[in-house]
């Protein structure tokens, strides 16, 4: 079986119904103990006391943010080379997922760095790409509500997508020649001695978890909700030639 | 230079308007296309012009061999007349703009900008321009609109002329315009059945059977 | 092509409103400045790099929607797509066109509203350089931009909206060059990825565009 089936609405839709229950559940329990272990059951960094416990959110927010992009890239370009209607419904599905990803890695970046450094906000390379990011998930979004035809959307969102993803990545490299910034590495990175503590590196990793089984669930569920909409446009359609 | 369609599906926005559509238009050929409002007259000049790609079937036409005249003329209203005309031949690789500014009487004119035009000169610019792109087959969507009844004629005798040459036209047009050897292609009955939504995957009958929870 | 560029410098000319309006714009942000942050020629100095390339940015932004809007309403797209150029090329000379008529005035104009904001001596060359490298990168995205919204009857305020972080990069680099010369520091390193930015944008961006105008003349 090839997994071009599930680019049928109607198979998809059975499969997200199956699958929705599981991811669910799955998610919750994933972040509970992630998050409770993070919040309850770590010590405070002898540094940042208390506030550390923040990245249990930031770091997986921040890197849903980042991959809802990527798979919105992917999407897109699937649409574009095979026409599969449930690809371009998944992009549009996961857009408003991924600015609230960014959205959370924001707050809880200002929330954070105002004890830390003093304020609410730096135009810090990292934080500035974040910012970024944000408007170009605007723009991608206010394409998607401007165009009535979702055909002729999807393809526009999507070249939008590709080229916005190279100008994104662009800014990224801009923003750190533009100011060398204050925010430390990457939390997470295979080279192990980077990384953050193992007391913390436990229940992140639950939290991450957790992160990307709940954008898996509400993509499933938005691209469910979006499919059932094209498909009362299409019969509200077929009902008014009718008439 | 022959145009050949066939088994041709026109999609207008999510519907398919047009389906199983045959017909060939060989060179001298004009072809009046009828058929009611919104049959997808305008959709099949766009599809032909390879404005819009065809939702099912092939067309054989050689490369740059078509022209095509929509609802909108392309009439800068800041250019005068013959600048209008000049660009245009220029594009496509035409040549002298003045037989057309004579065979459609827009002689006197052709130093006065567009803006300061009737609506009948205009649509007069309009046509000239397919004098002056050297295409064989034209695709001209409802040509006689605002036209008064000399006009008409002028513009039936710029076509005869086309064909007789070894080019072809087709037309669509409600007015009877009078070229010998005219063929007629209702496109009613090509209609769409299913109200020419059933390729679309949202309406898959297999939605209905989704289990009731 | 010549006959496109031809065509589109004549009718920009005679519509009037074109390059004149962007100008204008762009003089008044920059006399707006000194009212918002003071008269203090320090400050202004300090600022002016940023200033003026924010200004030259915002004012091309402003007739970015008549490059294909018009063309596209009265048919002439329809035409120019159908005839026997690339719709690649269409996009290129229209871009250019754009360019010539506002990007290259509103460089031509900079040094001169460099004055009012009393931008340091050495930094007149390279804003006269970098603006002239990065506006064409900005006419060519515009461009993208106006191809994508170029079927919506309100496009404006979204082409603002799609265009406005495309223009990130070759923001940063255009004023960190001017400001570097300002600084005196070189400015060759900045300048030198903001040419890299404007070619690979002219190059590649296009193809972009052109696809967006087929999915709209659909």
């Amino acid at each position: 079986m090839s997994i071009w089936e599930y680019a049928n609405p109607v198979r998809f839709i059975r499969t997200a119904d199956r699958v929705l229950p599981w991811a669910a559940a799955l998610t919750a329990a994933a972040l509970l103990v992630g998050l409770i272990w993070g919040f309850f059951f770590t010590p405070d960094d002898y540094r940042q006391g208390s506030t550390v416990k923040i990245i249990f959110l930031h770091v997986p927010a921040a890197m849903m943010a980042i991959n809802a992009w990527a798979m919105m890239l992917v999407t897109s370009i699937i649409w574009l080379v095979r026409r599969h209607h449930v690809s371009a419904l998944a992009a549009k599905a996961a857009a408003p997922i991924g600015i609230t990803m960014t959205l959370i890695a924001l707050y809880t970046g200002a929330v954070w760095g105002q004890p830390m450094w003093g304020t609410w906000w730096e135009w810090d390379p990292r934080l500035t790409a974040f910012l970024i990011l944000f408007i170009f998930y605007l723009g991608y979004m206010a394409l998607w509500a401007a165009i009535e035809n979702p055909d002729t959307a999807a393809d526009l969102t999507s070249v939008l997508c590709i080229v916005g993803s190279v100008f994104a990545l662009l800014s990224r490299y801009a923003v750190n020649f533009w100011n060398q910034g204050l925010h430390q590495g990457a939390s997470l990175s295979l080279d192990a001695e980077e990384n953050v503590h193992d007391v913390f590196y436990y229940p992140l990793l639950f939290c991450i978890a957790g992160f990307i089984l709940l954008f898996v669930t509400l993509v499933l569920l938005r691209t469910r909700t979006e499919i059932r909409a094209r498909r009362i446009a299409a019969l509200l359609a077929r009902e008014a030639r009718a008439a | 230079m022959e145009l050949r369609v066939h088994d041709l599906a026109c999609r207008r926005g999510e519907v398919t308007v047009i389906e199983g559509l045959n017909f060939r238009l060989a060179p001298g050929d004009c072809l009046v296309l009828r058929g009611p409002n919104g049959s997808g007259k305008t959709t099949l000049l766009r599809t032909l012009a390879g404005l819009a790609p065809p939702a099912a079937g092939r067309i054989e036409l050689d490369e740059d061999a078509i022209l095509y005249a929509g609802h909108a003329d392309g009439i800068k209203a800041q250019l005068t007349v013959a600048e209008n005309l000049a660009f245009w031949a220029r594009v496509y690789g035409g040549a002298d703009i003045a037989p057309a500014l004579a065979a459609f009487r827009l002689g006197d004119l052709r130093d006065r900008q567009a803006q300061h035009l009737s609506a009948g000169q205009k649509r007069r610019l309009g046509l000239a321009r397919l004098k002056v792109c050297p295409r064989p087959v034209w695709a001209l969507d409802e040509p006689t609109v605002s036209l008064d009844r000399e006009t008409v004629a002028t513009f039936a005798d710029v076509v005869a002329d086309h064909c007789t040459a070894g080019g072809s036209a087709i037309i669509a047009t409600h007015v009877d315009l009078g070229i010998a050897g005219t063929r007629l292609l209702d496109i009613a009955p090509f209609r769409a059945r299913e109200d020419g939504d059933a390729g679309s995957p949202f309406l898959d009958a297999a939605f209905d059977a989704e289990p009731a929870r | 092509m010549m006959a496109l560029l031809r065509r589109d410098l004549t009718l920009a000319l005679r519509s009037g409103g074109g390059f004149g309006l962007s100008l204008a714009f762009f003089l008044i942000v920059v006399t707006l400045v000194p009212f918002g942050v003071g008269p203090q020629t320090a400050t202004l100095a300090g600022i002016a790099p940023g200033i003026l390339w924010l200004g030259a940015l915002l004012a091309c932004l402003l007739s970015l929607d008549r490059i294909f809007q018009l063309d596209f309403e009265d048919g002439s797209l329809d035409l120019l797509a159908t005839a026997p150029l690339p719709l690649e090329g269409v996009v290129a000379v229209k871009a250019l066109a754009h360019w010539l008529v506002t990007g290259l005035p509103l460089t031509l104009a900079a040094p001169v509203l460099g004055l009012l904001l009393n931008l340091p001596d050495g930094a007149y060359s390279w804003l006269l350089l970098s603006l002239a490298t990065g506006t064409p990168a900005l006419s060519f995205l515009g461009a993208f931009g106006a191809a994508l919204t170029v079927g919506l009857k309100r496009g404006g305020l979204l082409l603002s909206l799609l265009v406005l972080p495309l223009y990130i990069p070759t923001l940063i680099f255009g004023a960190e060059a001017v400001r570097r010369a300002a600084d005196g520091l070189s400015p060759a390193t900045p300048a030198m990825i903001l040419a890299a930015i404007t070619a690979a944008t002219v190059a590649l961006i296009p193809y972009a565009a052109a696809a967006a105008l087929r999915i709209n003349l659909k």
